[in-house]
């Protein structure tokens, strides 16, 4: 065997020059090639630690050996008994913290590229044209309903009308998918792979129902009358705000708000599409994470000259992808670290002009074990902007609970739910994902389908 | 590489076909859709989201009348923004790309003795459902109704037909009082005549007048806010107003909430934020 390159094998991207001006896709994927030779790579090793890093334990060496052998519709077929999204998932998961990290190749060098050969298998089936439906249970009568069209809903419904469930999904924006389709961007995540995922559901059988805000339209009890069993995957749609001076001039976004404006709306095609968006000079994004990092990059491609990310710890306690961070430095995003939003200054027609930042300083771990940040006195500074966003988090929708007041939630406004099952409080109602956990990933959430859809599964068939 | 999809394969739940729609005034028009499952549902005080094709933006527009029997909706829209001109293109048999509801909390009905609703722009047809519930509750409803001029104003009859009596303002003067309802109020109050609640639907500007004119009489004032939205959900937060120093979310905590208590300044420069965007996408 030829000696394995110490590297993964690189992916070719979009130069960061360019992809600022586009709303594209910033890496191309593997050719065929490269998936092949980073797929030999993999060692075989008959104790694989990777899977353990798994939320949805993929065969991850089965389906690596089937591209090392060119067997690229196995490897797919193989991929595809866990996790159903794998060209979603092999864009956005965290891997450098799930397989990859413990990846044993990883030890000396660096990991397979296991995201990346997953993405690879993915895309060559969605090229090939030829998606194979997988075969489905004979029927079992039973009536699923599953509310949220976003990644742990997706899941539970392609589980589910496998095992011969018939099952019906309610979503209450006008398109599917969840955060995938209204947060993260075009260029992250392309929402054609999104919708074609969906398509194939429906290839399957699952009918769905857009604009329908359960709780409005019909409450949990109503579905109850209809249906056998409800899974609940509203996600964790509730931005959180600062809560400092200034908040609600104009020019000041939630994450939420930019990014849905952006994407589902496609503010960026404006004024073909008719949903605006500011379109600022200088964009100060707050916060740390993904999300934060999602809306710097929008802001560039919607023309930024300065896209600024206030964060209150330093660049080690930032929770974003490092990819996402490399890609958000490259592309030029400046970063404002150890700096405390306290207040907005607007002009007199109330748009907002000024951050003015709390220059803090680190001090002794919390309990997240991340060093807490403290305020340095009479060191605050302002930076001039016209356009604000607030990404510090997301709690779960509270229109569900608060129209169903026998499904009971934790302090978040998370809903409670048996981890082995994920029954909820009330009979016949399950629920996973973000609205569980708050805001975590969509392989999380995914994962969350999966235990779902087996609970949903084994109650209805005990159910008489 | 990647194919592009039609998104409206992608929607299995029929869209919404439109029975009628008629310019009641200039620039006004009252629309009927097909929306059992909205019908069955919507109460007096609540709104939908509609997008009239794929490229429009996401419109909250207030519920005006329904009939649960026959499944249908009814709703009054001003012809502003290029979402609403769009709308106002469709017709009897076309079909609205999405159509969302009923949204919002409802408009708490009860017997609360004399009750004023002023209704303004398209915030006649909002209050017409309520004064039929208050009226039906055993309330003494009043309307007033404004509008610049005689010809703007629309639903007189239906709106006579459930109130006990009905005011009209025009700012010229050819009906009713000449001004505004604010004004008609206020000389109302000052004769000494009982209101025990007020509720105003329409411009965020008549509102905000209401409010004033009632808050030395403390009269419980009810005011609709319709600041900017997008889902509807409570998932944005682009519709946030503040009341009594707490921020709210209009779409799911509202879209009612006591006039007194709102910050109006900052309402009103939150509605002006899009204007210049609103006038490039109207030259396309
Ligand atoms: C900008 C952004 C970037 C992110 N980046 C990453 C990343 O790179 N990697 C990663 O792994 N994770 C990422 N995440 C997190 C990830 O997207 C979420 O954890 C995941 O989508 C959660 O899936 P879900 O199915 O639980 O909920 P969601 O995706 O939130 O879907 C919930 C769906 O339910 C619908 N819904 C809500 N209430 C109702 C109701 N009452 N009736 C009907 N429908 C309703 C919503 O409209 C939505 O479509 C990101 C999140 C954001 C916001
Ligand atoms: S741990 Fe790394 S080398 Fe071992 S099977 Fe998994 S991917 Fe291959
Ligand atoms: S419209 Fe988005 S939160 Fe109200």
């Amino acid at each position: 065997m030829a000696k394995i390159s110490p590297r993964k094998t690189p992916m070719r991207e979009q130069p960061a020059k360019e992809r600022i001006k586009n709303y594209d896709e910033v890496p191309f994927g593997y050719s065929h090639e490269e998936a092949i030779v980073e797929a030999q790579r993999c060692l075989q090793c008959k104790n694989p630690k990777c899977i353990d890093g798994c939320p949805v334990e993929i065969d991850i060496p089965g389906f690596i050996k089937f591209i090392a052998e060119k067997k690229f519709r196995e490897g797919v077929n193989l991929l595809k008994e866990k996790n159903i999204l794998p060209a979603i998932c092999g864009r956005v998961c965290p891997q450098e913290d799930q397989c990859e990290i413990k990846c044993i190749v990883g030890i000396k060098n660096e990991p397979v590229a296991i995201g990346r050969l997953e993405r690879f298998l993915a895309d060559w089936e969605r090229d090939e044209d030829e998606i194979e439906i997988p075969p489905k249970s004979k029927s079992t009568g039973k009536k699923v309903v599953i509310v949220g069209a976003g990644p742990a809903g997706i899941t539970v419904a392609a589980d589910l009308v496998r095992l011969g469930h018939k099952v019906d999904i309610f979503e209450a924006l006008h398109q599917p998918g969840g955060v995938l389709v209204y947060g993260i961007p075009e260029f992250r995540l392309p929402k054609a792979i999104v919708f074609k995922e969906i398509d194939f559901l429906k290839e399957m059988g699952v009918r769905l129902f857009t604009d329908s805000v359960i709780g409005m339209v019909k409450s949990i009890d109503e579905l109850l009358n209809e249906y056998d069993a409800t899974f609940l995957g509203t996600g964790a749609g509730l931005p959180w705000f600062l809560e400092v001076p200034g908040e609600n001039l104009n020019g000041i976004y939630s994450a939420n708000e930019y990014l849905t404006r952006a994407n589902l709306m496609k503010a960026y095609l404006f004024p073909r599409y008719k949903t605006p968006i500011v379109r600022g000079k200088r964009v100060a994004t707050v916060g740390g994470g993904n999300v934060a990092m999602d809306c710097a990059r929008t802001a560039l491609r919607l023309g930024a000259e300065k896209s600024i990310i206030v964060y209150r710890r330093s660049r080690t306690e930032m929770p974003a992808r490092d990819e996402e961070i490399h890609h958000a430095e490259e592309e030029g995003i400046i970063f404002k670290f150890l700096s405390n939003p306290a207040a907005f200054h607007g002009d007199k027609n109330r748009w907002v002009k000024e951050v003015e930042c709390v220059q803090m300083k680190l001090g002794e771990p919390d309990e997240s074990g991340r060093r807490r940040p403290v305020p340095i006195p009479d060191a605050n500074f302002r930076i001039p902007i016209d356009v604000g966003i607030i990404a510090i988090g997301n709690s779960p929708n509270p229109l569900i609970p608060s129209t169903t007041p026998d499904i009971e939630t934790g302090k978040w406004g998370n809903i409670i739910t048996d981890p082995e099952t994920g029954k909820t409080s009330k009979p016949g109602v399950f629920a996973g994902g973000d609205v569980a956990t708050g805001a975590a990933t969509v392989i999380l959430a995914m994962g969350a389908g999966k235990i779902a859809a087996r609970g949903i599964h084994d109650y209805l068939m005990n159910k008489t | 590489m990647i194919k592009v999809f039609s998104l409206r394969k992608l929607k299995n739940a029929d869209m919404v076909e439109i029975l009628e729609r008629i310019q009641i005034a200039p620039n006004v028009h009252s629309c009927t859709v097909e929306a059992p499952d909205v019908a069955r549902k919507a109460l007096p005080g609540q709104f939908v989201i509609i997008i009239p094709d794929e490229y429009s933006e996401r419109t909250p527009i207030t519920i005006a009348d329904w009939d649960a029997k026959k499944g249908t909706i009814t709703f009054i829209f001003l012809e502003i923004g290029a979402s609403t001109q769009k709308l106002a293109e469709l017709n009897s048999g076309d079909l609205i790309y999405s159509f969302t509801g009923p949204l919002g909390k409802p408009m708490e009905i009860k017997k609360f003795g004399t009750v004023a609703l002023v209704g303004g722009c398209y915030g006649i047809g909002g209050i017409y459902p309520v004064a039929r519930a208050l009226k039906k509750s055993g309330n003494k409803v009043i309307c007033f109704s404004e509008a610049r001029s005689k010809f703007l104003l629309y639903w007189n009859d239906k709106l006579e037909e459930v109130s006990d009596e009905v005011r009209y303002a025009t700012v010229d003067g050819s009906l009713g009082i000449k001004g505004h309802s604010h004004d008609d109020m206020e000389e109302y109050l000052k004769a000494g005549k009982k209101i025990d609640r007020v509720i105003a639907i329409g411009c965020t500007f008549m509102m905000y007048r209401v409010s004033e004119v009632t808050r030395p009489f403390g009269i419980d004032t009810i005011v609709s806010m319709n600041p900017v939205m997008i889902d509807g959900t409570g998932m944005c937060g682009a519709c946030r107003v503040v009341v009594d120093g707490e921020t709210k979310f209009a779409c799911v905590d509202g879209p009612h909430f006591e006039g007194h208590k709102i910050d109006w300044d900052i309402i009103m420069s939150r509605r002006k934020a899009y204007l210049e965007e609103e006038i490039i996408s109207q030259e396309r």
